[in-house]
């Protein structure tokens, strides 16, 4: 097992809600490191509306889901927190009074005195593709991701999908294959142009094959693809002979380990205290769309409200021996010196 | 009011009042047609509310824009008849509208 990071809080989930929690735990002076399973921070707003207005921002009337990621990574500066994107948590373990570890699916491990769960709608995983029988090949030859080219060297590579993950994909991994075959429903990307030309570039020079279509079905035995058939818009189906396949289908929310955790979910959902927003383990708190309590709603400003009131309670765990006292940005000094404004 | 009729993969069949001005989505939710997953809520960026326009209604509905053609990139078991509910408005010209719903919107 790795080294142990430390931290005051982890908390889990880079969304608005979990960065909006760096700002009122950082005013308490309280460390905080996040975990992201997304490559990016801002969550629902970067990968869903990055460029889809929101018009329920307290004092903003208008804000993109990007510009206010952009905003509230600004905000959160002065406190310094540390991201672990493209990481899943996986496992949170009670193991003092209270000290929890935490590991994600990158092999990290935190201690961490609170747990800040603001999780949104869980997870973002691949979408997986309605082929029968594709259970059995998954994560054995059929990927959704790639950790290392080296593993599709010398295969018979079929990628499905027209945006830039299949296309990006293709482009790498067309030298290292022995064949290529890219799959798209349509004969047209919505990938990056210059992506586009290159991949047309290949399959003009026979370097690899392009087929429009749908896969729908496989063949193979012990979780080893052999063969995938192809249904072109005609109706007429082709047969490539396949090692492997990734399917590119974008990211879906799913609850993912949090059903883990021994939480007695309500709807998928973590009931809290609506003082604290601890759950029923102390030392475990959850903000935003991942809880619920009476009269719940699913905004971002409720999941801001929630982390404030959250950070006064986990100060009782994290400087027990201080007292809080409340202060207001705009006329303590002391607040303001954390802020880097006195 | 403009019926819509959501007929699902296992045949159950929804008739319902549409409101003018509102989505085909939007419907499917206030009347509880859970096929329509819509996971981002209308934002025409998840392609979890696919549905296919029945063949004689296609026409009128029409194609879908270059964004929700990009989209159905993102959906499964595409027809040259499919849509994204949340980008279908409601209009006197939709009243009886059926539309079909997926077995599976990719989760």
């Amino acid at each position: 097992m790795s080294k142990a990071i430390k931290t005051d809080v982890l908390i889990i989930g880079a969304g608005p809600v979990g960065l909006f929690a760096v700002f009122e735990l950082g005013l308490l002076d309280i460390k905080t490191h996040l975990v992201d399973i997304l490559d990016k921070v801002g969550g629902q707003c970067a990968e869903l509306y990055p460029e889809k207005p929101i018009y329920d921002i307290p004092a903003i009337p208008f804000i993109t889901g990007q510009g206010l990621s952009e905003a509230l990574m600004e905000q959160i500066k002065p406190f310094h927190p540390t991201f672990h994107l493209g990481e899943m948590v996986t496992t949170i373990e009670n193991i003092g009074d209270p000290i929890f570890r935490v590991t994600t699916d990158g092999g990290k491990v935190f201690e961490t005195k609170a747990v800040v769960i603001a999780a949104g709608g869980g997870s973002f995983q691949p979408k997986r593709p309605p082929i029968a029988g594709i259970e059995p090949y998954e994560n054995k030859s059929v990927h959704y991701a790639v950790r290392k080219m080296d593993a599709f060297r010398d295969k018979n590579l079929l990628i499905v999908g027209g945006g830039d993950s299949a296309l990006d994909w293709t482009l790498n991994l067309q030298p290292v294959a022995k064949r290529l075959t890219l799959v798209h429903r349509r004969d047209d990307f919505r990938g990056a142009p210059a992506s586009v030309s290159k991949m047309r570039a290949l399959v003009a020079a026979g370097a690899m094959d392009l087929k429009i279509g749908q896969v729908s079905g496989l063949e193979g035995a012990d979780g080893q693809l052999a063969a995938a058939s192809i249904k072109g818009a005609d109706g007429a189906i082709s047969r490539v002979e396949v090692d492997a396949m990734l399917p590119f289908f974008g990211l879906t929310m799913k609850l993912g380990p949090v059903a883990n955790w021994g939480f007695d979910l309500e709807d998928e959902l973590i009931p809290v205290d609506t003082s604290t927003f601890e759950t029923s383990k102390p030392g475990l708190f959850a903000i935003g769309d991942i809880n619920t309590y009476p009269g719940k709603l699913k905004l971002i400003l409720s999941g801001f409200h929630e982390a404030a009131l959250m950070a006064q309670r986990v100060h009782h765990y994290v400087h027990p021996e201080k007292r809080l006292v409340f202060q207001y940005t705009t006329s303590s000094t002391s607040l303001q010196k954390k802020l880097g404004v006195a | 009011m403009p019926k819509v009729t959501f007929i699902e993969h296992d045949g159950t069949v929804h008739t319902v009042d549409a409101e003018l001005g509102a989505t085909v989505m939007e419907t499917a939710q206030r009347n509880d047609v859970t096929s329509i997953v819509a996971e981002c809520g209308g934002a025409c960026t998840c392609a979890t509310c696919l549905v296919h326009v029945d063949d004689k209604w296609s026409p009128v509905v029409g194609p879908p824009s270059a964004e929700e053609e990009d989209m159905l990139d993102f959906a499964f078991e595409v027809k040259p008849t499919s849509r994204l509910a949340c980008q279908i408005k409601v209009s006197e010209a939709l009243d009886g509208l059926v539309v079909y719903t997926p077995a599976y919107q990719g989760r």
